[in-house]
């Protein structure tokens, strides 16, 4: 794979644990170790409440590592003082699934975009300031007659665009995509799709992209991420995973997806079975194996390590012990 | 269709938001009806109107700036536009229930998981259930949906978007509804869980005969879920047919041709998606003819003058001029 190159974005045993109540500590994110390199997007997927988000926010030290490292471009940013994180932070964006949630409903739309110059003083004038964020309008494709609109004016994809161009705003380099496109109907998510592999383009912009829609995700990633209770599962390039899914979470997932063909219709609908097992102090072993068909003794015993199986390609399974 | 086998109605119903600066138009005579256990999926663009569809239905909509301005809604026989405040608090919860778009909405951020959830059922407890028997029901309810039932007593912030979304979806299965309108109910969900849901979804008609509108913008979901499907764009229903005709035809409106190009392909890889050019329409000011006009590839000049009627062919309704002509020929 990478031979010379720097990831831009590396985690070292990665971890996010949440007290809740007494004794009791949820492994959000519990030991990541990923790579990503410049203009590269490496796509997050997993069960809901699996920890992508989390992950996400925690990179960006929008929530404090429990314990590990952060590298960007080699440094490690967990050791950065507040002064220094902040003058970084303009360099690490997120973009989130509810574009409402996020955007103040007192301010109209060229306002947000120029927010965050404005607080990070990226530019000398306020004249400066607007000018870019008009011109940012164009990058997104946002008719200029709505700078004096409100959010809630907007539908969802104008909104999302909004997001778009605020996160482009302060010239990041790395921008956590958090479902961006969820909450969009099919077209509109074409559109903002293609906009942000061309702004990758054309700005050297590298991506994590969160999302549930399989499709989107092959369709985005270079590599892909699978994620299970906080831990990574299976790591390989996109067109690798879905032509040879090795872990069975992998499997399982990718035999879930609901296909626009009538035909399927009757087939039954698969749903993976066992107990949900909790991330709440979590037992050791491997986190699917009350859920897994192929589980051994061994994997209540002995947490499987994520190991490279082929080139380039990751799994964390006892069944995937020798190199396939 | 008899009118005695149809549990929803709705003719020709129109809703604007009416604010002193403008008014939205965002229903625009709607006609549809929904049989007793059938599901009907609804699609089209975001900002089409569907949730207003959706609140219009529960009686929900913003008091001061939302209005009905035509048309009626007949739910198992009545209607339900004028219904009194007091009546149609009875009917929503018991006989209709919705899962909103976002689940922050109908959940309480002062109370566990578990009491909201237990709160629901207690107020459909015909049969009495104990407080034991109450909670082992939430301790059910919560593993049907992939939450473990140890995590009950946490707060609704304390859990991933997907896990909130999934505490309402087994509110409002709970409640053993006559309808369920179910707004985006698995957008934030994985495909595992997701497939878990539907399933829930599923068994509730089929042990009790439950009618679903399905709001989505997936279209595997709808192929794999829904009996009948309209697609909607601008507030007017343009497409509207059995799954089978949506699906396995090749007669189309040419929005929903578009909304099927857009589709990323899981088997081939494409390099550039292939959206529908533009956006929809200012809601405040429609074009005065078709409202896709602007947008259609195949647009023709009676398409900016005159808003094309309806044309049917059996199950099959195609809002376009394009389907008037081809019967003229
Ligand atoms: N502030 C918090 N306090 C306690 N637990 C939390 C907090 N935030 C997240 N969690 C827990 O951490 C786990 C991971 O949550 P996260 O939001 O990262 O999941 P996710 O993978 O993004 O899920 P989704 O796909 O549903 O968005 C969940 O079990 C969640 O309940
Ligand atoms: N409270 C409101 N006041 C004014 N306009 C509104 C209000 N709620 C919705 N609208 C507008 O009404 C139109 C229909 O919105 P609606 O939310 O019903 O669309 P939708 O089809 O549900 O979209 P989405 O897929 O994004 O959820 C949109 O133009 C929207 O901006
Ligand atoms: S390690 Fe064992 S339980 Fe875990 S996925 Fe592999 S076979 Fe299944
Ligand atoms: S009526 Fe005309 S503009 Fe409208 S969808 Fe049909 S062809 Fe296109
Ligand atoms: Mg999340
Ligand atoms: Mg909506």
């Amino acid at each position: 794979m990478a031979e010379e190159r720097i990831p831009l974005i590396e985690t070292v045993d990665l971890k996010k644990y949440f007290k809740v109540g007494d004794n009791a500590l949820l492994h959000a994110v519990d030991g990541i170790n990923m790579k990503v390199y410049p203009g590269e997007t490496i796509g997050v997927v997993g069960e809901s409440g699996c920890g992508k988000s989390t992950l996400g926010r925690t990179i960006l030290r929008l929530i404090e590592p429990t314990s590990g490292q952060i590298l960007y471009n080699g440094d490690d940013i967990t050791q950065y003082n507040a002064r220094r994180m902040k003058k970084m932070r303009q360099e690490l964006q997120i973009i989130f699934q509810d574009p409402y949630a996020s955007l103040d409903p007192r301010k109209s739309v060229i306002e947000i975009i120029a927010e965050y110059m404005i607080i990070n003083k990226t530019l000398p004038t306020k004249r400066d300031i607007f000018n870019r964020a008009a011109h940012l309008m164009d990058v997104v494709g946002l008719a200029r007659r709505y700078a004096t609109a409100y959010p809630h004016e907007l539908d969802g994809g104008r909104r999302q665009r909004i997001g778009i161009a605020r996160a482009l705003s302060v010239n990041p380099k790395f921008i956590v995509c958090d479902e961006p496109v969820s909450a969009l109907d099919v077209s509109i998510q074409a559109q903002i799709l293609n906009l942000l592999m061309d702004l990758q383009d054309e700005m050297c912009l590298t991506y994590m992209f969160v999302t549930h829609d399989l499709s989107v995700v092959k369709h985005i990633s270079d590599n892909i991420m699978v994620m299970y209770l906080g831990q990574c599962l299976e790591l390989t390039s996109s067109d690798e995973l879905f032509e040879k899914p090795l872990h069975p979470y992998t499997q399982a997932l990718l035999s879930a997806i609901p296909e626009p063909d009538i035909s399927m219709r009757n087939k039954k609908i698969k749903v993976i079975k066992g107990e949900v097992v909790s991330p709440v102090n979590p037992k050791p072993g491997c986190r699917f194996a009350a859920r897994c068909e192929h589980c051994q003794e061994r994997c209540h015993q002995e947490a499987p390590e994520l190991k490279e199986v082929a080139p380039g390609h990751f799994v964390a399974c006892h069944l995937c012990d020798g190199p396939i | 269709m008899s009118n005695a086998e149809k549990m929803l109605d709705i003719k020709d119903l129109s809703v604007v938001y009416k604010t002193d600066l403008e008014t939205v138009y965002a229903v625009n005579g709607v006609t549809l009806s929904l049989e007793k256990g059938a599901t009907l999926g609804l699609v089209g663009e975001t900002g089409a109107g569907k949730t207003t569809l959706a609140l219009t239905l529960m009686r929900l909509l913003p008091e001061r700036t939302g209005k009905v301005t035509s048309g009626s809604i007949t739910f198992e026989g009545e209607n339900i536009i004028d219904l009194p405040e007091a009546q149609m608090r009875k009917i929503r919860g018991d006989k209709i229930a919705m899962i909103f778009q976002d689940p922050m909405t109908s959940l309480n951020p002062v109370l566990t998981v578990g009491e909201q959830i237990a709160e629901a059922l207690l107020v459909h407890n015909e049969v009495g259930r104990s407080k034991e028997e109450i909670e082992a029901r939430v301790d059910e309810t919560l593993t049907l949906v992939g939450i473990p039932p140890a995590r009950k007593r946490e707060y609704p912030h304390q859990f991933s978007g997907g896990m909130r979304q999934r505490v309402v979806i087994a509110i409002a299965l709970s409640c053993e509804p006559d309808l369920l309108i179910a707004d985006e109910p698995t957008t934030a969900l994985d495909v595992t869980i997701q497939a878990q849901v539907l399933m829930m979804i599923r068994d509730l008609r089929d042990r009790l005969g439950t009618s679903m509108i399905m709001i989505t913008h997936d279209l595997g979901i709808v192929a794999q879920t829904c009996d009948n499907v309209a697609v909607m764009y601008a507030g007017e229903i343009i497409e509207l047919g059995t799954a089978e005709d949506i699906f396995a035809h090749t007669m189309h409106h040419p929005y929903t041709d578009g909304l099927f190009a857009s589709l990323p392909n899981l088997k081939s890889k494409t390099a550039r998606l292939q959206p529908i050019t533009g956006l929809m329409p200012d809601p405040t000011n429609l074009p005065k003819g078709c409202k896709f006009a602007p947008r259609c590839s195949r647009c023709m000049e009676i398409c900016k003058e005159v808003p094309p009627e309806v044309y049917t062919e059996g199950t099959h309704s195609i809002r376009c001029h394009l389907f008037h002509q081809s019967k003229e020929n």
